[in-house]
């Protein structure tokens, strides 16, 4: 019998050299994809154990992300609060067990939970790891300034809609606020309250980040970018002459300004954005060409989705869309050229787009990549990256930006955009009330810049179904967040 | 003791099992300190039994063998107990627990020793007239296996069933030293788990979750997934004792039966690529030694016994081990000393007894 015994126990052995084997495979083969596998909870948990690096802004100071350490099982889980409750909800974004991640908590959750490919956080987070040490994560600090912050949701004060404020020169991100908000804190266990906000416009939406996310008609506001291209392309000057019968023709239909019965007559181009005359913009429309047009909104940023660091999906493009998707006109006649330049026909824009726009228009040409984190800082305060300024590309010739600065300074001087002009700040704005297709829900928009002597801020404000004019809605939002931003001017 | 009862037996097998159960109750201390509790007080009256086997049988263990069908009935009895009404219990949808007043055990775990001295006996008996291949001669093993296999599928229990066809083909085919007859045998288990598949949905799950976890990722898979990232987690070093994760964030754990059926992949992740790797060397071990054991005896039924007992040793820790690893379909069973589980523990302790006896026998001799 010891022959099939002898093999027997070959065959009892092997068994467990196979056990061996497979043991290998799971645990050095394939533990890198079962790591990163969605479902695996022990990678879900295993993030609560880092101490997840705070999200801040320094000027002034304000904690938007934090940790509460709690005792689960005998060790210590980090769960995320957010003191601010809605303030920059949409930036920061939020990181729960529940629902996974969005926001800067989840574009950048490398840098919050230490495992960014940076040597030398990866030697410390590792040997935390050895030492069995809890891991700490890098704090962002955010370019926001969270008084203007707050003044643009309270000049919002309850209607659906954005700010978007930079700085020109740098890209900063000063304001993003989109209302309605919503209080990340309940996210984790709440989640059905979020249902039962209220907001007076369809859908309610109060995830989506309406300043990257939202898409508007961008009405007159849009005539900054025709004057930039008809006044660029060496076509016209501020001061090129036009007549103004109340209405323009395209194509055997009429296109009518904002008030039909009071005809401007003879105007300058300065004189028709003043005034937002449309058949003006639209006569300049159909010279240039809706291919032109196109081009120019290019330069500033349209038709790709705008650079700045939270997710690619919490951001669109801006642009001309059709059937909800963007479209490229191949020949001039593909669109009415005649109300695409005054920001009609199907031309979508997102209100970080507008500031994008003017705040080209108050740096010189130059279309500077939005971002909103300043720098990131390691556990013990040193900088681990600080942000640059970084040029998306120039979108006019410095002379014609100059131009249509001039040219939108006088518009609040003395056009359709007066409530927002601030004593000791020079003031340079565009209005716009957007026609959606249904009567009496108009996109309500401002967009300007403004500065104590040089322009420091650009800004971008939209209501969504409103009844007013951008001039009544919108500019004086724009106005509360200036002063917040630029406190010292009121006293000068 | 040992040396009073058993000196000449293989000095290496207890040493072994007792690393094996420390290792157990360790783990299952960081997981459940409670049990860990109850798993000691199972190892010392596991112990106590292991002693007392020694102790009547340290003469001649193989008196047994004359009770061979009583054994073999004995078994079936056993293995019966939890269909009957009253005293039977249905545990996690497997009907394999007999509830006699406060006390609680799988029954199937001692049929399984039964069932290998009752093989043994009758084996060594017919081994020439069933190695002529006289379909007579199997009459009565078929019977006792084909009822043990009914009883089985009957109680849902899988795991059990596997294991002791495999032990049965193992020791038909030493006793007759047929290759056919083991491949014969394993034809017959591959037609009878196909009737089976259509026939049980159980094992249609299994199955179905065995070649593709991910499909019901949040159901049916779910165990099998938990428990491979869990092994995956270990890596190479493992995360070290007290320091895996068990446990979601509010404090529920990942994977159920994670101190029985589950304890490898418990013990994959805090001791990683090298702990259990040390772990299967031990039952290697074991198992190398239990088959010395064999070769050694000098008489039929003792080599039989001991390789049968090894064999359903080390074919106990494949199934379960290899289906937490999905090598095989997952069926749920107790790792042999390591699980958390009074009735395996006792078990297994009384077959460390017979292994012992009969390598103490052998040695002796020699």
């Amino acid at each position: 019998m010891n022959k099939p015994i002898a093999r027997l126990a070959v065959v009892g052995t092997s068994m467990m050299v196979l056990l061996v084997v497979a043991t290998t495979y799971w645990q050095a083969w394939a533990a890198g994809g079962l790591a990163d596998r969605q479902e695996n909870q022990i990678e879900r948990v295993a993030q609560f154990t880092i101490k997840r690096g705070r999200i801040v802004t320094k000027d002034p100071a304000a904690v938007l992300a934090r940790n509460r350490p709690k005792r689960v099982a005998g060790r210590t889980l980090f769960f995320r609060q957010y003191p601010p409750g809605g303030l920059a909800a949409h930036v920061v974004g939020y990181s729960t067990q529940a629902r996974y991640r969005t926001g800067l908590e989840r574009s950048r959750n490398d840098y919050l939970t230490a495992s960014n490919q940076n040597l030398s956080t990866l030697l410390e987070s590792s040997l935390d790891k050895l030492k069995g040490a809890t891991i700490e994560g890098n704090d962002l600090v955010l370019t926001l300034n969270m008084r203007a912050q707050r003044a643009a949701l309270q000049g919002l004060a309850g209607r659906c809609g954005s700010v978007v404020a930079l700085e020109p020169q740098t890209g900063k991100v000063l304001v993003m606020a989109s209302f309605p908000t919503y209080d990340q804190n309940v996210i984790e266990g709440n989640y059905g309250a979020l249902q039962r906000i209220q907001a007076p416009c369809n859908p309610v939406a109060p995830l989506y980040n309406r300043a990257t996310y939202g898409l508007y008609a961008p009405g007159s506001t849009y005539k900054v970018v025709t004057a930039a291209a008809a006044i660029d392309s060496g076509r016209y000057t501020a001061g090129s002459r036009f007549h103004d019968p109340g209405y323009c023709e395209v194509y055997g239909r009429r296109v009518n300004n904002y008030d039909t019965t009071r005809p401007f007559g003879n105007v300058d181009l300065r004189q028709a954005l003043v005034n937002s005359i449309n058949s003006v913009f639209c006569n300049i429309g159909k010279e240039l060409g809706s291919k032109l047009l196109v081009e120019y909104s290019k330069r500033f940023g349209f038709y790709e989705t705008p650079p700045l660091e939270t997710p690619d999906n919490e951001r669109v493009a801006s642009g001309l869309y059709d059937d909800g998707k963007l479209f490229d006109p191949k020949l001039d006649s593909d669109v009415d050229v005649g109300r695409f330049a005054f920001g009609q026909e199907r031309l979508l824009v997102t209100p970080l787009q507008m500031a994008m726009v003017v705040g080209a228009v108050a740096n010189g040409g130059v279309v500077m990549e939005p971002r909103v984190i300043d720098r990131i800082l390691s556990p013990k305060g040193t900088i681990l990256t600080r942000s640059r300024a970084d040029e998306l590309r120039r979108a006019v010739k410095r002379e014609t930006a100059a131009t249509v600065a001039s040219m939108m300074r006088a518009v609040v001087e003395s056009g359709t955009g007066t409530a927002a002009q601030v004593p000791g700040l020079v003031v340079g704005g565009k209005t716009g009330t957007a026609e959606t297709g249904v009567a009496g829900t108009n996109n309500a928009w401002f967009i300007a810049f403004a500065g104590r002597e040089r322009p420091e801020v650009a800004i971008a404000v939209v209501l969504e179904q409103q009844n007013g004019t951008g001039g009544q809605l919108a500019a004086p939002i724009a106005r509360t967040v200036l002063q917040a931003l630029l406190p010292g001017a009121a006293n000068s | 003791m040992t040396r009073y009862a058993v000196p000449y037996a293989d000095p290496y097998l207890l040493p072994m099992v007792a690393l094996l159960s420390a290792i157990g109750v360790t783990m299952i201390y960081r997981l459940n300190p409670d049990d860990a509790f109850r798993q000691s007080l199972w190892i010392v009256l596991g112990v106590l039994l292991f002693a007392l086997t020694l102790l009547t049988l340290r003469r001649d263990y193989r008196i047994v063998e004359s009770y061979k069908y009583l054994f073999g009935l004995g078994a079936l009895v056993v293995l019966a107990l939890p269909a009957l009404p009253g005293i039977g219990q249905t545990i996690n949808g497997a009907r394999l627990w007999v509830k006699i007043g406060p006390l609680q055990f799988q029954p199937g775990e001692f049929a399984k020793i039964m069932l290998i001295v009752f093989l043994a006996g009758y084996l060594r008996d017919k081994r020439e007239v069933l190695a002529q291949g006289r379909l007579k001669d199997f009459g009565p093993l078929l019977v006792i296996w084909g009822a043990s296999m009914l009883v089985l599928v009957q109680t849902n229990d899988l795991g059990s069933a596997l294991l002791q066809f495999g032990i049965f083909l193992a020791m038909v085919y030493v006793a007759t030293g047929r290759v056919t007859y083991a491949a014969a045998g394993l034809v017959l288990f591959v037609i009878g788990a196909a009737a089976i598949y259509t026939v049980v949905p159980r094992v249609e799950s299994r199955v179905s979750v065995w070649l593709d976890p991910w499909a019901d990722a949040d159901g049916a898979g779910y165990q099998s997934i938990q428990s491979l990232f869990s092994i995956g987690n270990g890596g190479f070093g493992g995360t070290g004792l007290g320091r895996g994760t068990f446990t979601t964030t509010d404090g529920n754990a990942i994977i159920p039966f994670l101190n029985t059926d589950f304890i490898y992949s418990a013990i994959a992740q805090e001791l990683g690529l090298v702990g259990s790797a040390a772990l299967l060397l031990v039952f290697m071990l074991f198992v190398a030694r239990g088959m010395r054991v064999a070769l050694m005896a000098d008489d039929g039924f003792s080599k039989l016994l001991a390789a049968g007992l090894t064999f359903g040793f080390a074919l106990q820790a494949f199934i379960i081990v290899g289906g937490v690893l999905r090598v095989i379909p997952l069926t749920g069973i107790t790792l042999p000393f390591v699980s958390y589980g009074g009735s395996s523990v006792v078990a297994n302790f009384v077959l460390l007894a017979g292994l012992m006896l009969v390598s103490n026998r052998a040695n002796a001799r020699a």
